[in-house]
Formats: structure tokens, C-alpha cells, sequence
């Protein structure tokens, strides 16, 4: 058996499990759906207002519930001990991780984009720059659950986790939050957004390259 | 196994403090093929303490451990050793033989198939079933027919006889016998008195 083997398995195993708890993954989507859907309630009939703050209504709701759902990446795994034997295991833990942490995304995050579109239109944003909206996601929301995952490695050992896990995550998330904002903003306008994209590409390899270590190292210190 | 290769659980002068509290000091110990150590004391005492040290989850607070010649946070360890503790390790929601299959990709291939592991710890014709739906005592065997999936010379096992029955005591007390005539080494903590014939058993009172 080999790493890319066990790595797979992994991604499967956590699969099955959302398919069978479904819950898991209506929650975060069904979150972005109605935050995004009180916005125009709150602000009234104010098209052109709605249509201007519509990337960052959507990027803002994306984080909020890419935050919510991360509770869940480890919370059942370290309640059953399966997580000590996943630390176990004679292959790099930080691999292992990055394959929970992939799966976590697929159920959490890949959602998000099939409704982000929708919603979009809802809100008035010029259909063009929906591409690009798409495509911030796509970059930005793996970046979210990857850096998220760090913080609930930390938080995972404590009951109350919570508040710290959103003290600690959320600052790290405001460069994501920025640069996609800004390219969905500054596309609309019909302005070129290869910088923000670019800058987006390098924010997400360097933390699938940077984020499972200290990820890894954190779990071993929760279970401890 | 490999006969030739000299393995041995070596622990010098451990110790171990928690809470401003000194669990044990200067505990030594060495452990050779085909032994088995029996941890025992009072709860609290801290023998899940040391389960966890021994399997590099905790470092101990003094002492070191040596696994044939090197210590144990090099690799070789972690593929030689299999841990089954307090908590089963088996997701609920999938299906027995998942289970054993994630743990199959998670280690080294060992002797017993999936389907024979089962029917070994008397579970044949369980894999379909999920695990929510089995009782405490065959959540346990399934967790330990992990160890005969996957190939590991060294087994630390927390209570490994909680909560199942005689056949199932008995069951297990035979597996270990079975894998210490092959060469390999168990370390375990039981309230339940074990009757092992023909294998050395050392006992450590750690109160």
C-alpha cells in the first residue's frame, strides 16, 4: 500500500461519511443561501447599492460559512479516536491531513460554488463578471478550509472552542477576503484582474504547500 | 517477521508528571520478542499515561525510548506499532468492512484478509453491517481485528478486554498468545486477570 493509496482512502472515507450525514453539508450552504438572501431585505429597494456591495455581500457570506462548517473537520474523528490512529499511521500525517482537508472542501466549499452564480444574478451583479466571481471562489475558498484547518487543530482539544477558533482564523482570512473582493469588483467595471488572480494562485499554493504541517503538528498536540 | 532483525522495547529511567503531580519516576524496562508487558495499579495511577507515551502521542518528562537501537520518533516505530485504546477508533457510520479497509490503507499489510480477520474475532458475515448497529463487545473485537490486518510487531492495548465477554476474553487472550509465539511484542494495561500459558509476561505495579 502506498502514500497516494492511503490518501485516497482518506478523501473516500470522509465522503462517505458527509453522503451519510447529510446535514453536514446542507449546513454551510443553506447558511450562504439565507445570509445572502437578507441583505436585499435589510437594505430595501435599493438596487444599485445592492448591485455595488454584491461582491463583498457574497465573499463575506462565503467566509462566515466556510468558518462554520470547519467544527466539523475533526470534531468526530477526535470524539471516536480515529484521529489518533489517522496520527498513527507510519505516513505523513501532514499528507493525511491535506486529504481531510480536501474532502472537507469538496463537501463544504464546491457547494458553495454552484449556488455563488445564482445568487449573484439575485443580487444584480453584471453578468460578466461572474466568471470572475467564480473563479475567486474556486481559488479563495480551498485557501479558507486549508487555513481554517490549522486553527481547529488547535481548538479541536477544547470544549469551547469556538469563540478562540474564530479569533484565531478570521484575521488570516482578510487577505483572502480583500484581493477576491476586489477582482470581482474591479471585473464588473470591466478592468483587467490578472494581479488579484495571481495573487490569489500564490495564497492558495503556498498554503497547500505551508498549512498540513503545522495542521499535523497541532493534532498531535490536541490528543495529547 | 524478520527473525533475524534484533528487536526490543528498551524505556530508561522514565518519568512522567501531570499536573504538578509525578505519576511514576525512574521507571526501566526491557521488552524482547515474544513478551508481553502487563501494566497494573490503581486508576489514576498512570498507565494511560505511559500507553501514550509508549506510543509517542505524549514525550515523557524525563527518560527516553528506545526502539532496537534508535529512538522512537524515528519512523520505523510508528510502522512497527499498532495502539488500541480507550476509544474504539471505528467510524460509526461506515460499514465494518470500510472501516477495516481505511485501516488497511493506513498501515502495512499483515497476514489475516479483511474477510478472515473477521471471521476470526467472530465476526464473519458483519461487514455489511454498520457500526452503529453493533453492541459494545463487537465494536471492541472489531477494533482489535485491526491489529491482524495490518503487519506490527509491537501491540499496545488500553483495557483491550473492557466490555466484552468470556469467549470474547478468552478469544483475544489466544491472539496474543498466537502473536507473541511469532515474535511480538505486547504491552498492556488490564484489570481483568489474564491467563497466558507458555509467554513471558512481565507485570509493572506502577502504584
Amino acid at each position: 500500500m502506498s502514500l497516494s493509496n492511503a490518501f485516497f482512502a482518506i478523501i473516500k472515507r470522509d465522503l462517505v461519511l458527509a453522503l451519510r450525514r447529510r446535514s453536514e453539508i446542507a449546513n454551510p450552504i443553506l447558511f450562504f443561501v439565507l445570509v445572502i438572501t437578507l441583505f436585499p431585505l435589510g437594505i430595501g429597494a435599493q438596487p444599485h447599492l445592492l448591485q455595488t456591495i454584491a461582491p463583498g455581500i457574497i465573499w463575506v457570506s462565503a467566509l462566515l460559512a466556510s468558518m462554520l462548517s470547519l467544527d466539523s473537520l475533526f470534531r468526530s474523528d477526535f470524539d471516536d479516536g480515529s484521529l489518533e490512529q489517522i496520527l498513527l499511521s507510519s505516513y505523513p500525517a501532514s499528507i493525511l491531513v491535506l486529504g481531510k482537508v480536501m474532502a472537507h472542501w469538496l463537501v463544504t466549499g464546491l457547494p458553495l460554488l454552484i449556488v455563488a452564480p445564482l445568487l449573484a444574478v439575485f443580487l444584480g451583479m453584471p453578468s460578466h463578471s461572474l466568471g470572475i466571481l467564480l473563479l475567486t471562489l474556486l481559488l479563495g475558498t480551498p485557501v479558507l478550509s486549508l487555513i481554517g484547518a490549522i486553527g481547529v487543530a488547535l481548538t479541536v482539544g477544547l470544549r469551547r472552542g469556538g469563540m478562540i477558533l474564530s479569533l484565531l482564523v478570521l484575521p488570516l482570512y482578510v487577505p483572502v477576503l480583500i484581493f477576491a473582493s476586489n477582482a470581482v469588483e474591479i471585473a464588473s467595471t470591466g478592468l483587467p484582474v490578472s494581479a488579484q488572480i495571481n495573487i490569489l494562485i500564490s495564497i492558495l499554493v503556498m498554503s497547500v504547500v505551508l498549512a498540513p504541517w503545522p495542521t499535523a503538528a497541532a493534532l498531535k498536540m490536541s490528543i495529547n | 517477521m524478520e527473525e533475524n532483525e534484533v528487536v526490543r522495547l528498551q524505556a530508561n529511567q522514565l518519568s512522567c508528571i501531570r499536573d504538578d503531580r509525578v505519576l511514576f519516576e525512574g521507571l526501566s524496562f526491557e521488552l524482547n520478542a515474544g513478551q508481553i508487558l502487563l501494566l497494573e495499579g490503581k486508576n489514576g495511577s498512570g498507565k494511560t499515561s505511559l500507553l501514550r507515551i509508549l506510543c509517542g502521542f505524549r514525550e515523557p518528562d524525563e527518560g527516553e525510548l528506545l526502539w532496537g537501537f534508535d529512538a522512537i520518533n524515528d519512523s520505523q516505530y510508528q510502522t512497527d506499532m499498532a495502539y488500541v485504546g480507550h476509544l474504539d477508533g471505528v467510524k460509526k457510520e461506515l460499514t465494518v468492512y470500510e472501516n477495516l479497509k481505511v485501516s488497511l490503507a493506513l498501515g502495512r499489510p499483515g497476514r489475516y484478509s479483511i474477510i478472515d480477520a473477521l471471521a476470526r474475532v467472530n465476526l464473519a458475515n458483519y461487514d455489511d453491517v454498520l457500526v452503529q448497529a453493533l453492541s459494545a463487545g463487537q465494536k471492541r473485537r472489531l477494533s482489535l481485528a485491526r491489529l491482524l490486518i495490518t503487519e506490527n510487531k509491537l501491540w499496545i492495548l488500553d483495557e483491550p478486554f473492557t466490555s466484552l465477554d468470556k469467549q470474547g476474553i478468552a478469544l483475544i487472550e489466544t491472539l496474543m498468545i498466537e502473536h507473541c509465539a511469532r515474535g511480538g511484542m505486547i504491552v498492556l494495561t488490564s484489570h481483568h486477570d489474564i491467563e497466558l500459558h507458555d509467554v513471558v509476561v512481565q507485570r509493572i505495579n506502577l502504584s
